[in-house]
Order: structure tokens, then sequence, then C-alpha cells
């Protein structure tokens, strides 16, 4: 067993990133197609329209595919608590048992009984039963992310739990304070919705290709007329709800929304970099310029954050120095404490700790309970009692920043190609005879077609900006990475490291070919040709 | 009882028809083996239920884990 290095923090980090965003490849695809097939089943069911009866048997194959090379990717991360960040593990257990074993039974039965209803009970159970199972499907997967994105959600704003010094646990104590927390909401919303855009963009990537190769076109304008409205929708609401995430993360997170920003020197009217080139030099104990160059909104980031123009925002210098009045997610002011304050308060909270146990060894109860008081009154800033320089709690700023604005731009670009798919694509009289000619419109279809990537880019930009934002913390001030990992040798995360990156490489070659073979082979209506009616 | 065999039935009958289910089955299945029978027996060992005594002692272990870490 080695010690605790940089090196294995950062390896044990690294590979946790890589399980979790191989992970999101297939989770967004899986819930965004739910959610389309789902519709497209609830139009033939309206309707009777055995066109309608192909399309969603095609997006429910896709999904299927989807769905089955992706299932379990996520259980790796959970070996990884176990091994990899054992203290982790330990220390905020009875926390994430809860919402996973609910995941277990609630979620995981609610889709292996109706998936099993949507993938064999054509012809077999009623029509009505059959739609009821689609959108059973789709509302077990979005249940499972449901619980997983609560757990992601204390790591970021830990709430309903008191800590017990005897287990050295935190023990849940609010279950609805933990599963209904504000961020916890807004993050299930932001995290759905966002993957609903994701399936949109992935039909009409498709649907794009078929119409470039004139083929499946009757499929091909009606499943664009569903996606570029229900992406248009979850983007919008996507846009919303990053909103109230930004509110959210100015109060439980300051930290991170600087990073985010790359804001070092926080000011009232607040501005917002719409676009920036970041200066690498840029350190929060130097006076370099942050921007090589910058395009900035006036007075948008005070308002984003707290609904005022002239409301202040932090940034990191300020979060270091403290002594600003700051806001939590109930409204109540405080005084930001600093850095240093903190850390002398993580330190009198480990004292506390360590003097609890030794009383409870010792026998001496009395002693213990007042040990117990100071920790807890402490507790809040237990993590920091183990920096031992303020670096040490600055997030990586540029991947923070690049990650955010990056989600940010595409999120606009898909808003608008959503609107503009619609229009050009997507609207009723394309679908009736005459309606549309594949041969216009190509330089439409070509974006479509290529715009999938940048909704990926945009899905795990999110995630990158979520998780590189709140480092150090596993817990957000409770926990830093740098004590939650396991004392193990470098070279066995390293080893394990690379056998994921093999394994889901393989699970990623083979779900873009199936699925891809599946899309080549579809041959929906050879003689549809504008020929069949809406 | 009927009901139970007609789900059964559907079941079975559903997993015979299947055809692209098949590869698929045979991913999940490989994938599945290679997650419980190889990464999580060799190389994703529980490291409290390896390292500390009983399970009264993980709290201790624990404790004495993330206090003792010097690095950073």
């Amino acid at each position: 067993m080695g010690e605790i290095t940089t090196s294995l923090v950062d390896w044990s980090r690294g590979q946790f990133a890589l399980t979790a965003m191989y992970h999101w490849l297939f989770v967004p695809l899986t819930l965004g197609l739910s959610m389309i097939m789902a519709i497209c089943e609830t139009i033939y069911y309206r309707t009777k329209n055995d066109l309608w009866l192909r399309i969603t048997k095609f997006w429910i194959t896709l999904f299927g595919v989807n769905f089955a090379i992706g299932v379990a990717t996520g259980i790796i991360l959970e070996f990884q608590f176990g091994t990899n960040w054992s203290n982790y593990s330990w220390f905020v257990g009875d926390i994430f048992g809860p919402p996973l074993a609910i995941e277990g039974i609630l979620a995981f039965f609610l889709e292996a009984v109706f998936s099993a209803v949507m993938f064999f009970g054509w012809n077999r159970v009623s029509k009505g039963f059959h739609l009821l199972s689609t959108w059973m499907t789709g509302i077990g997967a979005t249940l499972s992310a449901l619980w997983i994105l609560i757990a992601n959600a204390w790591m970021q704003y830990p709430t309903g739990v008191t800590f017990n010094p005897q287990t050295v646990r935190n023990e849940m104590t609010d279950f609805f304070g933990v599963a209904a927390s504000p961020v916890a909401i807004n993050k299930f919303f932001h995290t759905v919705l966002s993957s609903w855009t994701l399936g949109a963009a992935f039909v009409i990537c498709v649907c794009c290709w078929f119409l470039i190769k004139n083929k499946n076109i009757q499929l091909a304008l009606k499943s664009i007329m569903v996606a570029s409205i229900f992406g248009f929708f979850a983007m919008l609401l996507t846009l919303f709800t990053g909103d109230s995430t930004a509110k959210l993360v100015a109060r439980v997170q300051p930290m991170k929304l600087a990073a985010m920003e790359g804001l070092y020197k926080g000011d009232t009217n607040q501005s917002i970099v719409a676009f920036g080139v970041l200066n690498s030099s840029k350190k929060y104990d130097n006076d370099e310029e942050t921007f090589h160059f910058a395009i900035k909104l006036p007075d948008v980031l005070s308002w984003l954050a707290y609904g005022k123009a002239d409301a202040f925002v932090a940034g990191i210098d300020d979060i270091i120095k403290g002594g600003y009045e700051a806001e939590d997610v109930n409204g109540n002011k405080y005084m930001m404490p600093s850095i240093d304050e903190r850390i002398e308060s993580g330190k009198t909270a480990i004292d506390a700790l360590v003097g609890y146990r030794t009383a409870m060894a010792e026998g001496d109860n009395l002693l213990a309970d007042k040990h117990k008081e100071v920790l807890l009154d402490n507790y809040h800033n237990y993590g920091y009692g183990y920096v031992t320089d303020v670096s040490q709690i600055i997030p990586p700023v540029s991947y923070t920043f690049y990650a955010f604005h990056l989600m940010v731009i595409f999120g606009f670009f898909f808003f608008i190609l959503f609107i503009v798919i619609y229009f050009v694509l997507g609207r009723k009289k394309y679908q009736k005879p005459g309606g549309f000619n594949p041969k216009n419109k190509k330089w439409l279809m070509y974006i479509g077609m290529f715009s999938l990537p940048f909704a990926y880019i945009m899905s795990q930009c999110g995630w990158i900006t979520s998780e590189m934002g709140r480092q150090p913390w596993t817990i957000q001030d409770i926990l830093p990475t740098f004590i939650s990992t396991s004392k193990l040798a470098v070279g066995t995360v390293q080893t394990t490291f690379f056998m994921f990156l093999i394994l889901f490489t393989v699970l990623l070659v083979a779900d873009i070919m199936i699925i891809a073979r599946q899309i080549r082979k579809e041959n929906v209506d050879e003689t549809d040709n504008n020929e069949e009616a809406y | 009882m009927r009901v139970v065999m007609q789900i059964i039935d559907f079941y079975v009958q559903g997993f015979r028809s299947m055809t692209l289910g098949r590869t698929l089955w045979a991913i999940i299945i490989i994938k599945l083996i290679i997650m419980f029978a190889v990464l999580k027996v060799f190389f994703f060992r529980d490291y409290l239920k390896e390292n500390a005594v009983s399970k009264e002692e993980y709290p201790e272990f624990v404790f004495k884990s993330i206090n003792n870490n010097t690095s950073n």
C-alpha cells in the first residue's frame, strides 16, 4: 500500500471522470430518445397512421441499442467508491444508500417490466397498454437519473444530515431535506431537460442523413417535426433551469461561479464574459490580467446570480479574503468569513473530533459531549481543516471557464437550430404530396447532421463545469478529494484506468456500429416520397 | 396461476422472437461478466473490508486514515 499522493488522487479522479463521462455518453441519449419515441407512439395512437407506428418502432430500436449497451456502465462508479474512495464512501455512505436503493427497487423494476412490454408487446397487449408501457419506460429511466442526481446534488450542497463522530459518518436526519433540496430539484430538471435536447439533436442528425440520402423521407420529416418542437421546448426549459442553477451556485458554491466566469475581483454591476481567452499566467496571488481578450456584457452576471443589476458578485480574491455580505439559498444574509478563518474553524472541528473520540475511549462522556458540541458548531468548515494552502481551494479555472462557456454557446446554438430546422424542414406542409423537395435545403441538412457532436460536447461540458468547478471538494466544504481516497498503489489505479478506457471504448464503438447499421438498413417507405399524407 | 403462465409465456415468446435483441443480450451478458466476475473480483475489492479487521473497526480506520494523511 502506498501513501496518498497527488498522483494517486489525480489518477483516482481521472478514472472516476473517465467512467462518468463515458457513462454520460449513453445516458442522455436514453433519456432523450425515450421521450421522443413515446411522443411518436402517442401520435400513432391518436392518428392510427401506420407510418407513425414504423417511426415509433424505428426510434424504439435505436433506444434499445443504446439502452442495452449503456446499461450498468454506471455501476463501475460504485465499484470505484468502495475501492478508490473508501474514506469518502464510509464518510458519506448513509446518504447514498437510500437514494440508490430506491433507484434499484423502483426505477429499475419500472424499466424492466415496462420495457419488456414495450419491446415484446406489439400485437400482444392493447395499443393503450403498449403506449403506457413506452411512457413508463421513459419515466423509469428518468427516475433512475433522479436518484443519482439527488446523491450528486447532496455532494454539492450537503443538507439534511447530522455528522456522527462515533461512526465518523454523515447520517440522514431529513430525507426530504436531501431529496427535495433546491440544488437536487434544479440539478434534476436541468440535467434531464438538457438530455432531452441531446435526444432531439440525435433524431435530427439521423433524419438529416436520411434526407441527404433521399430515403425514408416521410419518416425523416415527421421525426424532424417532433424532434425540433420537442428540442426547442427542452432547450428553452434548459435555459431557464440554467438560470436558476446560476442563482443557486452563487449562493452555495460561490467559488465555482467565480471559476466559471474567470472572475478574480468581484464587483457590483458585474459583467458576464460572453466570449474570452483566459491568460494562463493569471493566479489569485498575482496582478496579471485575467483575459488576453474578452467580450463582456455589463451587469449581466449580477442580474443572473442575484436578480439585481447592482448586486455584488464575489470573485476568487473576495472569497479568499471574505468580509463581504453573502446570501444563502433561503435569502438570509451573512458576512462571508475568510478562507483563513474557515481553515481555523476546520482545524477546530478536527481537533474536537479527535478530542471526542479520545474522551469516549476513556469513558469521559461529559468531555466527549463538549467536544461534540464544538465539532458540530464548526462542522460546516470541517474540510478546510485539511487545507494547507489557499491555492488548494481554487478549482481549475480554465477547465471550468471554458466548459461553462462552451455549454452556454452550444445551448444557444441548439435553441436557434431547432427553430430554423422546424421552419425549414419540420413543418406539416412539407409532409404533404409535393410539399418537400429533398434536393433543397441541403446546407441545413448538413448542419443538422454534423451538429450532433456539439450536443454531446454541450452535455459533457455541463458535467465538467459542475464537477471541476467544485474541486477540491468531494463533499462541498466538508471533505476534500485528497483525504477521500484509499491508500492504494498508484499503479493499481493506473491499470484499472486503462482497462476502463479499453472496455468503454469497445462498448462505445459497438454502440455506434450497431446504431449506424440499424439506421442504414432502415427502409420504411421506399415509395413514400411526398405521397404519404399526414 | 394462469396469469403467471401467461406472463412467463409473454417473456419466453418475446425472447424467442428477438433478432437484434440477441446481439444486444450477448453484449449485456459479456459486459456484466467482465464487470462482476473480473473487474469487481480482481480489481475492485472493498478496501475497508480488506484493510480493517472488522466492520466495527471501520470508523476508527477511516478516522485514522483521513487524519494521518499529510499529502498535498
